[in-house]
């Protein structure tokens, strides 16, 4: 299967199937968890409707760590078996993980101001882990446009988005290990998820919605870095 | 209607960070339809004028 999926073209064919059915499932999660978080959900006995942020603020968050571990997932499958798909996959997802920790710390922030009485707080261990997972993917970005050979330039990257995977259990267990403003995990904990139904299930459609999202910007970036690949090529076969 | 704009005195805050959410996520679509289509057009070009050129040799 992953062998299969190592030629470009074989890819191609079949995200050009895979691609509109996660652009559809995105939809159909988004628009049934916008409304439903939004008109459907009752007001917390302890937040009130300051509560709506939740459901754009995680799922944010949850898709900023998803993303980096599909990224360094994909850069270590690069590094160790030359997957010439693999470098691309962990390219094309870096700009997007970027856009989903920003708005999980834009929301975050919007939602510490009337919660904790500051929009942010230095020295917090997961605001603060939180900013350098934005800074991370910022350097993996940057790096890739300071290094004109792709192959150089992705085995960098690689090495970086590795070395910086250390950041995401930090994330993780910061409101654990430290005494920090945010409270503690609610979903993934052992013992279940102590949230009322009524706000997990369209919590989880929304999370689904960002992640069918994801799936689906990332099949087109990569289809996109392949078919800019191959101009490239033929610029050069052109020059020859 | 109003009292679901207020969001129970917390209008300034949730309303915002939706409006920042569905900015980002429309650009993210926006941006990578963008690129995808911008590629796809240089590709098809290149591959015209590599075909052109070889026939008039």
């Amino acid at each position: 299967m992953i062998t299969a999926l190592a030629n470009p073209k074989r890819f191609l064919d079949l995200s050009r199937i895979v691609s509109p059915w996660t652009c559809a499932f995105a939809v159909i999660l988004l628009c049934a968890g916008f409304y439903w978080s939004l008109f459907a959900t009752p007001p917390d006995y302890q937040q009130g409707q300051s509560v709506k942020i939740m459901f754009v603020h995680v799922p944010a968050a949850w898709m900023g760590i998803f993303v980096y571990s599909v990224m360094a997932g994909a850069s270590l499958v690069g590094l160790v078996f030359r997957h010439p798909l693999a470098d691309v996959a962990a390219k094309s997802a870096a700009p997007l993980g970027a856009a989903f920790t920003a708005l999980a710390l834009l929301t975050g922030s919007l939602w510490g101001r009337p919660m904790w009485g500051t929009y942010w707080q230095w020295g917090d261990a997961r605001l603060v882990s939180e900013l350098i997972l934005l800074f991370i993917y910022l350097g993996y970005i940057g790096l890739w446009n300071a290094i004109d050979d792709p192959v150089r330039a992705a085995k960098a990257a690689a090495v970086l988005a590795l070395v910086g995977a250390a950041d995401v259990p930090v994330i993780h267990f910061s409101v654990d290990w430290w005494n920090t403003l945010h409270q503690p995990a609610s979903i993934l904990r052992p013992g279940g998820p102590t949230i009322d139904k009524s706000f997990l299930v369209p919590l989880l459609i929304m999370i689904l919605g960002y992640t069918f999202l994801f799936l689906w910007l990332l099949l087109l970036r990569m289809q996109t870095e392949i078919l800019e690949r191959r101009a490239r090529s033929l610029m050069m076969a052109r020059g020859a | 209607m109003a009292n679901f704009f207020a969001m129970g005195g917390y209008a300034v805050f949730v309303w915002p960070a939706y409006a920042v959410t569905f900015l980002v996520l429309i650009t993210a679509v926006v941006l990578s339809l963008q690129s995808y289509a911008q590629a796809r057009k240089s590709v098809r070009q290149l591959e015209e004028e590599g075909s052109g050129t070889e026939d008039t040799r």
